[in-house]
């Protein structure tokens, strides 16, 4: 079990390391610093002792060692056009963002798996075919096309919610939350509606074909045969046997959300990760782009121990060492 | 005179297609008493595993029961509701299946599985249904069931998981268990326990038990009686020595001298010509007699009704009229 955790563990670290790599080699080469920081103007004496100053004279894999040490303390460096310290411009993003993928993750997980458990005990349903058909219609809708629909009706017509912002916040520390205020909660609705649609789509379908599948399995046989009740046979032994893909999937997910929750953070302007980046991308706002790949790469590495934990949690084959 | 502990009265299970219902079981009557173990036997297909899901109350459509009835200690169960049917399955007519490898839920520990089933039956406190499940596991012939209790499946043998299968199916004492081919999956040796312990739980607590099996050796070593199942009927019945040693219908005699022996050996193993035919292709009349070497004109008109000759009750022109002439007319 331990042994299983550590090696884990150590997978996360290369793929840290690689990651890291990779966005150092943004940091770097992508674009000068030289340039960026001091203007085309400069003379060539200032522009040699910036490039000192920065270290960018040492060797390649001095500056990716000091770029480590400083990105292991959180230290990415000073955004060029916010002229801020780029970790304290993701973290004062994030609280946004988490809120937005983990209210849309719950609806998505609290919808979706009730519906496809209904889907996979009645197939032939009238209700299952409907479900069906919406939840087709809800994978393949854009996002954006959604949110405008959302905006038009709720904000435009019905005049009932902000088409965008947060609304108020309050602050906990560092977390700025908006699911303690009437207007926060509000502003929520629309942008998680957006994000959970495709979410709950996809949750169903996933739920639904994994458990038609488990039902046909000799156990839930030898279950009825025991004499159990449905709702036993059903939940107990079907859908937990279900559930191990839907973890995996659930918990990808999550982390392709929190970093690319883009496109709805943009039809709602929501202050969260998704449009900081994008401002990053226009801006070729470097040490950004490189300090949310790091930290893009960090989350789902986070997120697949997670999901790992979890399995073992729920399957015991998989504590054998 | 008690009722006996199950009786089919020409039971008939057919399929529902969109060409219209398709016989799969037709006419078959047997009764077990208490403590006795009756074999049936047959080719795949022939009908052994639908006749058992009727009894246990789990044909899966499109099969359902078409004609007949089923009786437990003489009561009808097989028109009972869905919930009161549930209610009768595990806790008086058990079930095995075949492979104990993918019996059992593999994310819940046996113990629970066990705890779950009690409690699903009998009114016992989570304290006294372990209780009692740490009993069932000793009797079943687990060792230590105490440090037992909290394993999973998977660290399980074979042999063991069949045996917590069977401790699972007689959790709640019932009177008839329908084991399907209990033994197929495992090897001989393990076979030999399990028969062992089936044969125990029949003598000891009086259950019935209805086994099906592809397998003459199983048959003889622990079943009392035996059926003879054939495209959907049944073709003999009777007291497993009368049935082996003595066969009269020609699909027995068939099925026996099939069985490879020691003391003769042969270059090719013998067969029956031909094929069993599928549900929806039986041929008119007796639908063993386009293999059949006995047949006469009339086994091809007239599908002969079972008679008993002595313990053995037979369905076979030649010991209904004695002759397999066409019929006067």
């Amino acid at each position: 079990m331990i042994a299983i955790v550590l090696r884990r563990l150590g997978s996360v670290l290369l793929v840290m390391l690689v990651v890291a790599a990779l966005s150092f080699l943004i940091f770097n080469f992508l674009g000068d610093p030289v340039n960026n920081i001091l203007g085309v103007n400069a003379t060539l004496e200032e522009r040699e002792a910036l490039r000192r100053a920065l270290g960018l004279d040492q060797p390649t894999w001095v500056q990716f060692w000091h770029f480590l040490e400083r990105a292991v303390v959180g230290d990415f460096g000073i955004s060029y056009r916010n002229r801020q310290p780029v970790m304290d411009l993701i973290l004062s993003r994030m609280p946004a963002t988490v809120e937005l993928v983990l209210c849309a993750t719950v609806l998505a997980l609290a919808v979706g798996v009730p519906m496809g458990v209904y889907c996979a005990l009645r197939p032939r349903g009238v209700l299952s075919r409907v479900l069906q058909m919406v939840s087709l219609i809800g994978i393949s809708i854009p996002q954006f096309l959604l949110g405008m629909l959302l905006i038009l009706v709720f904000s435009v017509e019905l005049r009932w919610l902000s088409a965008f912002g947060r609304g108020e916040v309050v602050e906990i520390g560092w977390w700025s939350t908006g699911l303690l205020t009437d207007s926060g909660r509000k502003a929520l609705i629309m942008p998680v509606l957006t994000l959970a649609v495709f979410q709950i789509s996809m949750i169903m379908r996933l739920v639904q074909g994994e458990m038609q599948e488990v039902l046909r399995a000799d156990f839930i046989k030898f279950a009825r045969a025991r004499g159990l009740p449905d709702r036993a046979v059903n939940l107990r032994h079907a859908l937990r046997n279900s559930l191990l893909p839907v973890v995996t999937v659930v918990g990808l997910q999550i982390g392709a959300l929190i970093a690319f929750a883009i496109v709805c953070e943009a039809v709602f302007q929501w202050p969260g990760l998704g449009l900081l980046i994008l401002q990053a991308i226009e801006y070729a706002d470097f040490p950004v782009m490189a300090a949310y790949l790091a930290l893009v790469g960090f989350g789902f590495a986070m997120i697949n121990l997670t999901v790992d934990m979890i399995y073992l949690f729920i399957d015991p084959r998989m504590r054998r060492k | 005179m008690t009722a006996p502990a199950l009786e089919v009265r020409d039971l008939g299970i057919v399929f529902d297609t969109r060409r219209g219902p398709v016989p799969a079981i037709e006419g078959v009557s047997f009764a077990m008493a208490r403590g006795e173990v009756l074999g049936i036997v047959g080719e795949s297909g022939a009908g052994k595993s639908l006749t058992g899901n009727a009894l246990i109350g789990l044909l899966q459509a499109p099969g359902r029961i078409s004609a007949g009835s089923i009786h437990l200690d003489g009561a009808r169960i097989d028109d009972l509701p869905r919930e009161a049917q549930r209610r009768l399955r595990g806790k008086r007519i058990g079930a095995i299946f075949q492979d104990p490898l993918t019996s059992l839920d593999p994310l819940m520990t046996i113990g629970d599985q066990l705890v779950e089933t009690i409690r699903a039956h009998l009114p016992m406190t989570a304290a006294a249904a372990k209780q009692r499940a740490l009993d069932l596991l000793a009797e079943v012939g687990i060792a230590d069931p105490a440090s037992r209790f909290g394993q999973y499946p998977h660290q399980f043998s074979g042999g063991m998981r069949q045996r917590i299968v069977i401790a699972l199916a007689i959790a709640a004492e019932p009177e008839v268990i329908v084991a399907d081919e209990p033994t197929t999956a495992l090897d001989v040796s393990v076979q030999a326990q399990i028969l062992a312990l089936l044969r125990r739980l029949a003598r000891d607590h009086g259950t019935a038990i209805m086994l099906v099996t592809h397998d003459m050796g199983v048959i003889a070593e622990i079943a009392d009686r035996v059926a003879v199942i054939y495209a959907g009927r049944l073709v003999e019945i009777g007291p497993v020595a009368e049935v082996l040693h003595a066969a009269r219908h020609p699909y027995t005699t068939g099925l026996m001298s099939l069985i490879p022996s020691l003391s003769r050996r042969e270059e090719r193993l013998p067969q029956i010509a031909g094929a069993m035919p599928r549900p929806g292709q039986w041929p008119g009349g007796c639908s063993f007699h386009p293999r059949c070497p006995k047949a006469g004109p009339r086994c091809a008109l007239e599908t002969p009704r079972p008679v008993a000759t002595d313990a053995v009750r037979v369905a076979c022109h030649l010991f209904s009229g004695g002759t397999a002439a066409a019929p006067a007319i």
